[in-house]
């Protein structure tokens, strides 16, 4: 039997050109002749009328080719199709007003980045400041200065989603109970930063060269707004992406700005995001105020839940938001068997900076609120949080399970994944040593939380944003969808190709899609040559293709197995015929094709591929020549979201259960973790090696936002945190000084070879787990945790407040 | 962020460096290890017309040890401090401080002249040349003159050093032997500027305590807290007179609020690590 790779940890084939210094990123680019460098003028202002501009300084500056502002950009693009109905009017740079500190005004493209700097200090704009709002409550207050004014309000949607009947279950209700949750605005904090470079070509076809892990539903959309046919729209990614995390989703308005100034200009524009205009400028999760009802039985048992959510999409609402509310439908409920659940999304603007797809994309927000409730459930009622949660959970044979959102969970385990992560954690021995710990006068909490891990997300979700009625006429067209494809192919040699339509940041696609191709047809890793690259002029993609919303390990793996199933299809077809046998009598078996019984020769892949390419005589009649296969894949669970809103806004489901073990350091309210454990049912695991490092990556961003980071603003809309002095990433320091992982797996009855996504994992969790640790270390003070980041000076405030109390 | 247009000279002596900031009149800044004046430039903060490079004189690095005065030029690397062996055995509390000095790449850089004359109150040697009684020499085209910390440290950032003057050397007297030491800080991550920091020393001798406390980062400057020391010198190093010290420390500091922390919650950590840096400092104390 020739060897399994899947389930291996194969050593990723990236890692030596990486941790050498050898990848090649965008500012590797090969250089494209006469390029020229632009630097962004920004605004100052967090809300301010732009009067004019004057930019004759600029243009006579050294170096200095073209200056564009947005008077160039409101002539000649587009704005941006936005997610709501809203008259939302965003152009890739400000036109009217600045409604953010850091919006773009202006572009300066010169010989180099540092005359551009230069000539961009020379640009003059002159505004008429405005006030600002930076809190979601107050922008919807009646006297809050207002954004767009052609909207009218600073809500740039609305919706109430009711799910079942939940003012029944409030009625019936034996207990209720109520929070207000604040969660902070952070980011990725990707090593690299934007960067493109636009090249707009005399025949009418730009090429951009970007870091873009689309090309997605932006690819169209940056296409209209600058007035381009689709198939003249290149967008080429180079080989390696400093990772994204879902931040570089949201770079489609600088590609569009900086194609423009390429126009312009009449040479290549070359525009390297600096990590100042990247804390600045580029994205975010949103900020968000929560109100949360639980409605329970005595027993525990949750009958219905309200959420009212104000989420703070800044300046402008930029797409895929409003995915910040909607991204969760179908797995709103997250684990549990309730069914009545109301939901009041409020999608507010304010002068901050723009959000979009943030690890976890607003996972992170909604299991910290759920998770917090069931234990503040669990306090109410006596019961272990761990007890509660079993009582809710939804049970193994319920799978697959339709939840009361439209949501379709394919499989899982989830008491044996708690099980698991209780054992692992020894919770019993924990809670003793708690109660010593708390007898000593300690400040010692466990924290447990649980996530249903949504991957794959299926594009329709985004129009339950719109009202029933608006998708009910018959001018809206519905939305659905999650594909991806890939393309195999066989060299003469026998060696193997394989083309990807995802666009890796830095998670191993190529090892990754080398083992599951060297599964398929019999070879080794290293037989297997793996593309990704993406250019949307040569690869076979659409609308949803890209690698975002954990995507590859779900979708992007099953195009390529059935692609190589494909190919192995035909392989076994020619040989058959080679063979003289019926194709039902012949097998592919250990890398070659041999008759099913009884003696008789075998052709390996690679014996077969020298003859289909050398002599193409040798084909069966009607067998088309060349040895290659493309597959698209696409799920079918994707639909569009139906008149009740409910809607299936992801493919497949995971499922993560995490304890953690917090002290809180009674003098200087330091956290330090002491045992962490995540247990992740993600399906087949195809490299435990690569799961585990987006565990541990997961994990660490989640302790960012709970922790450490937080795009902050002052009241006037001026921001705080534009370096690293202040915006504060964890580091490896950081880190809990063990992670404990382990998995249950519970295939996908889904994809071909029963895998999920992995790739947001943790970010989820960390959040809820250290809150809800923390909460527990403090419960003897009655304190509870409801905002984030828990720093330790707002720590210490809020315990000497309890104390005083 | 690409610094503005500036001149670049590395002068190989002290006295061509010092010809080149007086012909710069005040808009020259002197580059040590850069690892703040760099970013500055680079956020164009900071716009000198010029830079003058430190970094080739070779007479402004050494560190020696002389009469009970360990001397140290203002162009010795932080990472060579933290290796020395005169200063673990001289200074041990400034070997300590140092590996609170950001992260070793920073260290491999920085100087310890460059971080006393950068000036940056939550950063640690400075508040270590406050707490032992150090001084700097600083030469300009007049000559030469020491200062001691309290006439150096003007305020957040800023030094009483002339524009054309260059730091050159830092001096502190050598730690008596059995002397007792710690470094305290709490930051928010490993190796970030400290929201508060204490240097502590204690020794015995002629039947007496003498203390030495200084705090980094509890206001524009590192802040001596004589009174504390008092107390010790007084009350021996018993936990009452250690708590009282504490409580004094933190009703002596004059914080101010920032992103990272509220000048309450940093006004309760120096007493906090006065307390915690005194009791190690007394496990440590011999004789």
């Amino acid at each position: 039997m020739s060897e399994r790779w899947i389930g291996k940890s194969v050593k990723r084939v990236e890692d030596f050109r990486l941790l050498t210094g050898r990848g090649t990123f965008i500012d590797d680019h090969p250089p494209v002749g006469n390029v020229h460098h632009a630097a962004i003028v920004r605004s100052r202002h967090a809300h301010a009328r732009i009067l004019g501009y004057d930019v004759s300084k600029a243009l006579a500056a050294d170096g200095v080719v073209a200056v564009i502002t947005g008077e160039d950009v409101a002539k000649e693009t587009k704005p941006f199709a936005v997610g709501v109905t809203t008259p939302v009017h965003y152009y890739c740079a400000a036109t009217d007003k600045a409604r953010f500190v850091g919006e773009p005004v202006a572009v300066v493209v010169a010989r180099d980045r540092y005359l551009a700097e230069d000539a961009a200090e020379l640009v003059e704009v002159a505004y008429e400041p405005l006030p600002a709002v930076i809190d979601p409550e107050k922008a919807l207050e009646p006297d809050a200065p207002v954004l767009h004014e052609k909207a009218g309000t600073n809500l740039a949607g609305h919706r109430r989603l009711v799910y079942g009947d939940p003012d029944r279950a409030f009625r019936e209700a034996e207990v209720v109970l109520r929070e207000r949750f604040r969660f902070p605005k952070y980011g990725s904090t990707p090593i690299e930063t934007y960067g493109i470079i636009a090249r707009w070509e005399l025949d009418g076809v730009c090429t951009v060269w970007s870091n873009f892990m689309g090309p997605f539903i932006m690819h169209p959309l940056t296409a209209r707004v600058l007035g381009l046919a689709e198939n003249k729209l290149r967008f080429i990614v180079p080989p390696d992406i400093g990772g994204s995390f879902g931040i570089k989703t949201s770079i489609y308005p600088y590609i569009a700005l900086i194609a423009l100034a390429s126009k312009h200009a009449g040479v290549p524009v070359k525009w390297i995001e600096d990590r100042r205009e990247h804390l600045l400028a580029s994205s975010s999760g949103t900020d968000r105020i929560a109100y949360r009802e639980v409605a329970a039985k005595t027993d525990g048992t949750v009958l219905g839940m309200r959420f009212k959510w104000l989420d703070n999409v800044g300046g402008y609402i930029r797409s895929p938001e409003p995915g910040c509310s909607f991204r969760p439908t179908g797995n709103f409920v997250g684990p549990y068997r309730f069914q009545h659940l109301e939901v009041d999304a409020s999608v507010v603007m304010t002068n901050k900076s723009l959000t979009g797809p943030n690890r976890g994309y607003a996972c992170g927000h909604l299991y910290f609120e759920t998770e917090g409730m069931m234990d503040r459930l669990a306090e109410k009622l006596g019961l272990d949080p761990v007890e509660l949660r079993r009582r809710n959970l939804l049970r193994p044979e319920q799978f697959p399970y339709r939840t009361p959102t439209g949501g379709y969970y394919d499989s899982g385990d989830y008491p044996a994944t708690l099980d698991k992560a209780i054992g692992i954690a020894r919770y019993d021995e924990l809670r003793r040593e708690q109660a010593k710990a708390r007898a000593a006068g300690r400040w010692f909490g466990i924290g447990v939380a649980l996530a249903v891990d949504p991957s794959v997300s299926n594009m329709g979700y985004v129009a339950t944003a719109l009202d029933p009625q608006f998708r009910a006429k018959p001018e809206y067209l519905p939305k659905s969808g999650a594909v991806d494809s890939a393309t195999i192919k066989v060299d003469p040699l026998g060696r193997v190709t394989a083309i990807l339509g995802t666009t890796p940041q830095g998670q191993g696609h190529q090892t990754i899609v080398a083992q599951i191709v060297a599964d398929e047809l019999g070879l080794t890793p290293d037989d297997v040559t793996v593309v990704d690259e993406m250019d949307t002029f040569t690869r076979v993609w659409s609308i949803s293709s890209g690698t975002y919303s954990s995507r590859f390990g779900s979708v992007g793996t099953s195009a390529v197995a059935l692609a190589a199933r494909k190919l192995r299809a035909k392989l076994v077809d020619y040989a058959a015929h080679l063979m003289e046998r019926p194709v039902a009598d012949v097998e592919f078996r250990d890398g070659a094709v041999r008759p099913r019984a009884g003696k008789g020769p075998s052709y390996s892949v690679k014996d077969l591929a020298g003859r289909a390419h050398w002599n193409t005589e040798s084909l069966p009649e009607g067998m088309e020549p060349g040895l290659q296969a493309t597959a698209v894949f696409g799920f079918t669970v994707s639909k569009a979201v139906d008149a009740e809103d409910r809607v299936n806004s992801s493919n497949t489901y995971g499922f993560i259960a995490e304890v953690m073990a917090v002290e809180v350091d009674r003098q200087t309210a330091a956290i330090r973790i002491l045992k962490y454990v995540t247990v992740h049912d993600a399906g087949t695991i195809i490299n435990p090696m690569i799961a585990e490092g987006q565990i541990y990556g997961g994990a660490l961003h989640g302790l960012g936002g709970a922790l450490y980071e937080e795009l902050k603003y002052d009241e006037d809309g001026q921001f705080l945190t534009g370096t690293f002095m202040d915006y504060l990433v964890p580091t490896a320091s950081e880190a809990p000084a063990e992670i404990e992982i382990a998995h249950v797996v519970s295939p996908s009855p889904l994809t071909p070879l029963g895998s999920k996504g992995l790739g947001e994992s943790s970010s989820m969790t960390v959040p809820a787990v250290i809150a809800n640790a923390v909460s527990d270390a403090l419960a003897p003070l009655g304190l509870r945790i409801t905002e984030l980041p828990m720093t330790p000076s707002s720590l210490w405030h809020l315990i000497r407040d309890a104390q005083k109390t | 962020m690409k610094p503005a247009k500036f001149e670049y000279h590395a002068p190989s002596t002290l006295d061509e460096a010092i010809a080149l900031l007086v012909r710069y009149g005040g808009d020259a800044k002197v580059l040590a290890g850069g690892q703040s004046l760099v970013p500055l430039l680079n956020f164009r903060l900071a716009r000198p017309a010029a830079l003058v490079d430190l970094n080739r004189i070779r007479a402004l690095a050494y560190i020696r040890d002389e009469n009970g005065l360990v001397r140290f030029g203002a162009m010795t690397r932080q990472r060579t401090i933290e290796f020395s062996p005169v200063v673990a055995r001289r200074l041990p509390l400034l070997r300590e401080a140092t590996r609170w000095v950001g992260h070793l790449p920073i260290r491999s850089r920085g100087t310890i002249g460059g971080s006393i004359a950068h000036a940056d109150p939550s950063a640690e040697y400075p508040a270590v040349l406050t707490a032992l009684d150090g001084e700097v020499v600083a030469r300009g085209p007049k000559g030469e003159r020491t200062l001691a910390p309290a006439a150096l440290f003007e305020t957040y950032l800023t030094t009483t050093l002339a524009a054309d003057e260059v730091l050159t050397e830092v001096r502190l007297p050598a730690m008596p032997e059995g002397a007792g030491w710690a470094f305290e800080e709490f930051a928010r991550r490993h190796g970030d500027f400290a929201i508060v920091g204490v240097a502590a020393a204690l020794w015995r001798g002629g039947g007496r305590v003498t203390a030495r406390l200084a705090t980094a980062g509890a206001g524009p400057v590192p802040r001596r807290l004589s009174e504390c020391e008092q107390i010790l010198e007084r009350d021996g190093l018993g936990d009452a007179a250690i708590e009282a010290a504490a409580r004094r420390a933190s009703e002596l500091v004059e914080p101010d609020t920032d992103l990272h922390a509220s000048a309450d919650y940093r006004r309760h950590l120096a007493g906090v690590l006065t307390a915690r840096a005194l009791r190690r400092a007394r496990e440590t104390a011999r004789g």
